[in-house]
């Protein structure tokens, strides 16, 4: 034991009587943690923001704005949770672990509500329900009376709204869990001389339980996000008194004070989230392999189908069909030049950021390959930390560090730069793309690095003794065998920049309007019909990722060959 | 005697608390296959990873050709030790086909030298027809034999195979552990084996290390490991077999339950000493005529022979491998004799040390 001590390490051989200092990083985590500083410094500027309180400022918050904003998010935070548990449990247990008319459809076709942004989900939900919508003019054409319906510009309708558009992350979950875990739990629970629906609620789904959390804690991140679903609605959230804060009252320290609330509940959830998945890891070694479904017999059977079916309709047929009858009857005005630039200012952007965040994703997968300690592991969460941050908060942390940029870099170079000048990166793509790519590292990293773990010790190792070594092992072996993982995550990154409203919205170039643009214009002026093109545009490029997912999950479901 | 290719000479490998590889030290001649062979978990995959490159050394030195690859200062990367391996599940590139995984590591030479070598390595191995399938089109020992090619290609200096049959069936894995001993033989290559399979040792390797807890017990030919075992673990580990107590009664006998047994070299023990003496089932044969009678008290079919497991009147067992016509029920006295050419014996109270 104590030979470990009289043997100088190769450091301290060579500089007698120094130690390495402690925070010494290898060149792999130096990389990650210049990574992260795209997420870090935004983080940090906001949270920096308690330093310099404005009491004019904070005293008109906390007493016209922080009660209803605090109130309206926790009536959102516990409405949705609710909601997408009472969605999407009963639907993950239908599917995963019972047959009945229409389940293989089910199993799929409940995700493509992930293709519609909360955004248009709300407005074309509006258009449906609203007093002279469809639904409640055909009440009225058919029973006189329409009356009895709740109205869905209301607090209830955000949270019907919301909870349509993201139970399904709590469906994927659930759907998962049950499919690997439920029937086993079921024949254990009825050996033991419980009925099958004493069996779920005391077996499967306590079992199911970090799953769930996790899928609830994802939709309660993307409800705190989002900012374009809660305006249309004009329900005071925290993403959009930021925005008028700062686009409204010219006020960027009270945007940004705003911002570090909203970045403190994140990280609640986040501390949350993390604790669960602990626990799910420990479960995870453990699932095995799917198993027969229950066949359902007679009116359980219609009535699984029927709830099913009704879930499907209301979140994603009838909206999309609404936004079809729209753009049908709108597209000879609105499909002129303007809106091929929309699309082309979306998609160029989206492939900007996509780039950039597939060449990121590809360095931290590989710096926590080539160097696997829990400091770099440390490292890339934090880099990918921003998946977690609104990107109302992201939008106000970039811009301050950069306006002090610009504004030190004006003092400095003064007559040398042309008379006029007053800006230098404030309001270029550069900061925007900065934004996206703080906001979705994670998710381009999420798919680099699942393809990354397929690629085996010793198939790196082989090509290490063949000769092979640092960027080009990198490109001979790694990048080849991850072709389908970049893929995936560019095709995500290129979705999600896409669907993105407010960083595009408060950090876009002058002349950079893209669809969601469009939209946010369209639809803050209550022109549902005229927000409709853009908004199909957008529901038919999310489809690609979800049946990405839909096709890739299916096949994970399907018996091991 | 010329210089080893290969030298360990007291390596060491410890991990927070716990010594993996403990002060272990051979060598390799040029041209030979050497083999260490050891249970899970005895440290017989880091050694080989010492080697390769992808382990630093504790304490200790390896030195390859005259070179120092490793000691507790230097770290000669694995890249350019020259060291080929091929690993446990063979670690194909599923992205390249046969001939391009082949051709890997030969980056450095030019295009139609690349494309001679591939050939000669795929006519080495038998694969010529399948140049341009992809690996998961092939069998097991198909892509065996492709890691195999692929590791020669480059010439190294040095070859590694880590528990290379495992993942076949065991009649693949006697038929190829004689093909790749030719093909290695046919190269000319120096390998090492690491194993848990005595039969692949033995079959494959010129000499053999047993290990036990990160060090060796014993470096020696196969046929030595089973005929003079230095200790009890290697006795135990290698073949099957028995200890009985026993007493030193001349420079190469010593007297047993079953009588006076007697080899053709000195045991080295002092007349009188208790010692144990080791039985393998083929020291022990049946004879109806031999006054000597044992029970049988349990008995395995193999096909060609029977192995009794046999009590004698003290209550001490023997196993006897007998051929398979002697069908003897349990409970049957059976006449047995004593064929001891190699007498092995071991102090009573002597420790484990490797020889």
């Amino acid at each position: 034991m104590n030979s470990n001590s009289l043997s100088p390490s190769p450091a301290t051989a060579a500089l007698p009587g120094w130690r390495l200092p402690r925070f010494a990083l290898s060149r792999w985590q130096w990389l990650a943690a210049g990574l992260s500083l795209v997420t870090l410094i935004p983080l940090a500027v906001i949270l920096a923001s308690f330093l310099h309180i404005d009491g004019e400022i904070w005293a008109h918050l906390s007493e016209f704005v922080l009660p209803r904003l605090l109130a309206n998010t926790a009536l959102l935070l516990v409405g949705v949770s609710l909601g997408v548990l009472l969605l999407g449990v009963p639907l993950g247990w239908l599917v995963a672990v019972h047959e009945f008319p229409g389940r293989w459809l089910f199993s799929w076709a409940l995700m493509l509500p992930l293709a519609m942004p909360a955004y248009v989900m709300a407005f074309t939900q509006i258009g449906l329900f609203d007093f002279t919508g469809v639904v409640q003019t055909w009440l009225r054409d058919t029973w006189g009376s329409s009356a009895w319906m709740p109205p869905i510009r209301s607090r209830g309708g955000v949270l019907l709204v919301m909870s349509l558009a993201l139970y399904p992350y709590v469906f994927l979950l659930a759907r998962d869990a049950f499919a690997t875990q439920g029937r086993r739990a079921l024949e254990a629970a009825q050996s033991l001389g419980l009925n099958p629906w004493q069996g779920f609620w005391r077996v499967a789904l306590p079992m199911a339980r970090p799953w769930l959390m996790g899928g609830v804690s994802l939709a309660l991140m993307e409800a705190l996000a989002d900012f374009g679903a809660v305006s249309i609605f004009s329900f005071d959230a925290f993403t959009t008194a930021i925005y008028k804060a700062w686009f409204g009252m010219f006020s960027l320290s009270a945007a940004s004070q705003l911002a570090s609330l909203l970045v403190l509940l994140v990280f609640v959830l986040i501390w949350l989230e993390q604790h669960i998945r602990g626990r799910r890891a420990y479960h995870a070694g453990r699932l095995a392999a799917p198993q027969p479904r229950l066949p359902l017999r007679g009116a359980s059977a219609w009535l699984a189908c029927g709830f099913a079916s009704l879930v499907l309709l209301l979140a994603f047929v009838l909206p999309f069909g609404q936004l079809l009858v729209w753009a049908a009857r709108v597209w000879q005005a609105d499909l002129d030049a303007r809106y091929i630039d929309f699309v082309w200012h979306s998609l160029a952007l989206a492939g900007m950021a996509g780039a950039l965040v597939v060449c990121v994703a590809l360095a931290l997968s590989y710096a926590q390959r080539r160097d696997p300690q829990p400091r770099t592991r440390l490292l890339v969460r934090l880099a990918t930390l921003g998946y977690a941050v609104p990107g109302t908060v992201l939008a106000v942390g970039l811009f301050i560090p950069v306006a002090w940029l610009d504004n030190l870099l004006l003092a400095w170079l003064g007559e040398a730069l042309p008379s006029g000048t007053t800006a230098i990166f404030k309001g270029t793509l550069a900061v925007m793309l900065l934004a996206y790519l703080a906001r979705f590292a994670a998710v381009g990293f999420s798919s680099v690095d699942a393809a990354m773990q397929r690629i085996t010790r010793s198939q790196e190792e082989t090509a290490r003794t063949l000769g092979e070594s640092g960027w080009r092992l990198l490109r001979r072996v790694h990048v080849p065998m991850l072709r389908g993982g970049l893929f995936t995550a560019l095709l995500m990154v290129l979705v999600d920049v896409m669907k993105e409203m407010p960083i595009t919205l408060m950090t876009r170039p002058f002349g950079w309007d893209t669809l969601a643009v469009r939209i946010f214009e369209m639809t803050s002026e209550g022109e549902w019909e005229r927000a409709a093109l853009p908004a199909v545009t957008l529901v038919l490029t999310g489809l690609l990722p979800v049946l990405l997912l839909a096709h890739s999950s299916s096949s994970a479901q399907a018996p091991s060959r | 005697m010329t210089p080893p290719l290969l030298q360990l000479d007291a390596i060491s490998q410890r991990y927070a608390r716990q010594t993996v590889v403990d002060q272990l030290s051979f060598s390799l001649q040029r041209g030979e296959i050497g083999c260490l062979l050891g249970g899970s978990g005895c440290g017989k995959t880091t050694v080989l990873r010492c080697i390769a490159g992808f382990e630093t050394l504790s304490a200790g030195r390896i030195v390859l050709d005259g070179q120092l690859l490793a000691d507790t200062r230097l770290h000669t990367p694995a890249h350019t030790r020259q060291i080929g391996m091929v690993f446990q599940d063979y670690g194909l590139f599923p992205h390249l086909t046969v001939a391009g995984n082949i051709g890997f590591g030969l980056s450095a030479l030019a295009r139609d030298e690349q494309a001679r070598r591939t050939s000669d390595m795929l006519a080495l191995v038998g694969l010529a027809n399948l140049a341009d399938s992809y690996p998961h089109e092939l069998s097991g020992g198909q892509q065996q034999r492709v890691a195999l090619a692929r590791a020669l290609a480059p010439r190294p200096r040095l070859l590694l195979l880590d528990e290379p049959f495992s993942n076949l069936d065991v009649a693949l894995r006697e038929r190829l552990g004689q093909e790749v001993r030719d093909i290695l033989k046919a190269a000319g290559a120096t390998a090492i084996l690491v194993t848990h399979d005595q039969n692949e040792a033995f079959a494959m390797a010129d000499k053999v290390g047993v290990m036990d807890q990160g060090r060796i017990m014993q470096w020696d030919t196969p046929y030595n490991l089973y005929h003079q075992p230095a200790n009890r673990t290697v006795a135990s580990f290698i073949g099957q077999g028995v200890l009985l107590p026993g007493v030193v009664c001349a420079d190469a006998c010593i007297q047993i339950e079953l009588g006076e047994a007697c080899s053709m070299r000195p045991h080295g023990f002092v007349a009188g000493t208790p010692v144990e003496v080791l039985l393998r089932p083929d020291d022990v044969i049946h004879d109806d005529s031999s006054p000597l009678q044992a029970t049988v008290v349990g008995r395995a079919f193999r096909g060609a022979e029977f192995l009794y497991t046999l009590a004698l009147p003290s209550g001490h067992t023997l196993l006897a491998q007998v051929a398979s016509h002697h069908n003897h029920a349990l409970g049957e006295s059976i006449g047995i004799r004593l064929d001891t050419a190699h007498l092995v014996a071991f102090g009573v109270s002597a420790p484990d040390a490797p020889r």
